[in-house]
């Protein structure tokens, strides 16, 4: 346990806290989800994220991939100095968050009616909370979700993927295939599948889109060709976030700081935003 | 309560004040700039008139006091974290007005802005003001475009100098320090702290801006110019960035500390994201990136401008850019975007 030795370091946001990696779920060689030990997760949102933070290597921010009781997970792909390091950890070990940050998506909002769902690559890991949810109402036939990899090897989340085929509207593709693959699936960018989703309501319908740029800004582009509304469509943004408060300026887009004010934000905003 | 003083009478109030604060002002370096046998201002403590560079601009900003260059934000050892001990002396910074209103807008980022920072809370709560009485314009200046030039407020005294005369005219707003200057034999008086009414150089900051001026190929130019050096950042009042630093004491050790260290929206890495995504690649988009902030972009945040018109990226700036330059041309910009005319545009 990490110990806090000074009466004024309650007030230090800066200092991390302590969690206990409870188990490592691995998805591909480069993409692991950690389980980590939460006791407030009924308080945290699909979309907000925590700063992992490892002594002597610095902070990352991680987006919340999941919320249990007592637990939050966080897919994290392993790309750099501190998610290195934070590969090294295994189950039982302690490890230094701060969070969470940001606004999160409003599941409340995708309960009723048509919605869609465009999510690339480890885009999937802030929307996967919401797609949980989604899995869960009443008209789930009527929840839309487009999920692509780059190929059959980059999935992640598979075994959410069956039990979200099995509830939903589910479109899984991937980019390519290697030479002598035998994956029979889909093949095609997600924006490949946008036109031929059936959507009775456009004027209601919600759309929620996270991923690289590319993808994100191409499939909004087919989301309103397709005839929703700019308020109905919702993107989460990915920033370097250094402080996760305001503060450093890292994240800011114009008079936007991504940390505070998103990652979550309604399309009508986003679009104003110009890095 | 307008105080008037000899220069040894005003001495001898700093000295009482010593007491209780220490005091910081711009000081004239000699020889320490950045070429040889030239003189560099910058802020440092001192404790007597003397001492206080009043006759030029300073170089560098106070901001070094409330958020310095490097700072711990706590140690680390193997299983605990202990913050870095604090000072906790109170300080009085002397400031000119276009630095009292720089105050402002590293408040509304440290204090406000949806969290309080704790250390810059802390610092902050130890700090007073005394205001520099500013009667002339210096090179690059653009206070008055700014509305930065008049303090009336936020003080406890301020200091005109009038060397020919050595005496010295304070404006006191604090009763204990009243007490001090009455201590000392200063005779009362009428006092207005001196301020800037006009400056060579001004400024129209634009009411709106289009977004066809984030495209427009005025940055072209800065694409060209600027060598992305982040000096303006880091002589700038009102710049707040940082970035987290790890550092640990040995190679092996597992003893060390998280910093933040000051950081320029201006250079390489600013805005990389892992597995190597990067949003503004050129100079120019960070020139307007940094610009739009400065006269735009803040205000829609808080309500005013960031900028203060102080100039010191004017006079720091290797390749001669003009801030105030930058400023005009997006205000021409802005309006013939507005009127339909469309400078050049990218793609």
């Amino acid at each position: 346990m990490i110990e806090n030795k000074n009466e004024s370091m309650n007030e230090n946001i800066y200092v991390p806290f302590p969690s206990v990696l409870k188990e490592i779920i691995p998805h591909t060689q480069k993409e692991w989800t950690f389980r980590m030990s939460y006791r407030d997760a009924k308080n945290v949102k699909p979309g907000q994220f925590f700063e992992v933070s490892v002594p002597k290597y610095g902070e990352a921010p991680i987006s919340v991939s999941g919320i249990g009781d007592d637990f939050i997970d966080l897919t994290i792909r392993r790309v750099g100095r501190v998610t290195d390091e934070v590969f090294k950890f295994k189950a039982g070990d302690s490890v230094l968050l701060r969070g969470p940050y940001g606004n999160g998506f409003d599941t409340g909002l995708y309960e009723n009616g048509e919605v869609i769902v465009v999510a690339g690559g480890t885009g999937v890991s802030p929307v996967r909370g919401v797609i949980e949810a989604l899995s869960k109402t009443a008209d789930a036939k009527d929840k839309h979700v487009i999920v692509g990899f780059r190929s059959p090897d980059d999935m992640l989340f598979r075994e959410d993927l069956k039990s979200w085929a099995e509830k939903l509207d589910l479109i899984l593709t991937v980019d390519g295939i290697p030479e002598g693959s035998d994956y029979k699936g889909n093949i095609g960018l997600v924006t490949k599948y946008i036109p031929d989703v059936p959507i009775r309501d456009l004027a209601a319908a919600q759309a929620v889109v996270v991923g690289p740029p590319a993808m994100m800004k191409f499939s909004v582009m087919g989301l309103l060709q397709k005839g929703f509304k700019e308020e109905n469509i919702w993107v989460s943004q990915e920033r370097k976030m250094c402080c996760g408060l305001g503060k450093c300026g890292h994240c800011r887009i114009g008079s936007t700081y991504v940390c505070l004010d998103g990652p979550v934000f309604n399309y009508v905003d986003s679009k104003e935003m110009i890095d | 309560m307008g105080y008037v003083l000899s220069k040894e009478a005003f001495d001898e109030v700093l000295g009482k004040l010593s007491e209780d604060f220490l005091l910081y002002s711009p000081v004239r370096k000699i020889g320490e700039g950045c070429y040889t046998d030239v003189d560099v201002v910058r802020y440092d403590f001192v404790k007597s008139l003397d001492e206080i560079e009043l006759e030029a601009k300073s170089n560098y900003a106070f901001k070094e006091l409330l958020t310095p260059l490097s700072q711990t934000l706590f140690f680390f050892t193997e299983n605990e974290t202990k913050e870095a001990d604090s000072d906790t002396r109170d300080v009085i910074i002397f400031l000119r007005s276009c630095d009292m209103h720089a105050v402002k807008r590293l408040d509304a980022i440290y204090l406000e802005n949806k969290f309080a920072d704790p250390f810059y809370e802390r610092v902050r709560k130890r700090v007073k003001f005394a205001l520099i009485g500013c009667g002339h314009s210096f090179e690059n200046c653009f206070c008055v475009s700014m509305k930065s030039n008049v303090t009336t407020d936020g003080y406890l005294f301020s200091l005109d100098f009038d060397r020919d005369a050595g005496q010295v005219s304070c404006d006191v707003k604090d009763e204990d320090i009243a007490k001090l200057f009455e201590e000392a034999g200063a005779s009362a008086a009428d006092v207005v702290p001196s301020s800037v009414t006009e400056n060579d150089t001004k400024v129209t900051v634009p009411d709106v801006v289009p977004n066809a001026v984030y495209k427009d190929k005025l940055w072209d130019e800065y694409t060209a110019r600027c060598i992305k050096c982040g000096r303006c950042n880091f002589v700038c009042p009102t710049c707040t960035c940082y970035t987290m630093q790890d550092i640990f004491y040995t190679d092996n050790g597992r003893v060390g500390e998280r910093r933040r260290v000051g950081s320029s929206c201006m250079v390489d890495g600013y805005t990389n994201v892992a597995g190597g995504g990067e949003y503004r690649r050129t100079n120019g988009e960070r020139m307007r990136f940094k610009t739009l902030h400065k006269i735009y972009d803040f205000s829609k945040r808080f309500g005013y401008d960031m900028c203060v018109g102080c100039g010191r990226c004017d006079d720091v700036c290797p390749e001669y850019i003009s801030f105030a330059n930058i400023i005009n041309k997006v205000n021409a910009a802005a309006k013939a975007a507005a009127a339909g005319e469309g400078g050049a545009q990218h793609d």
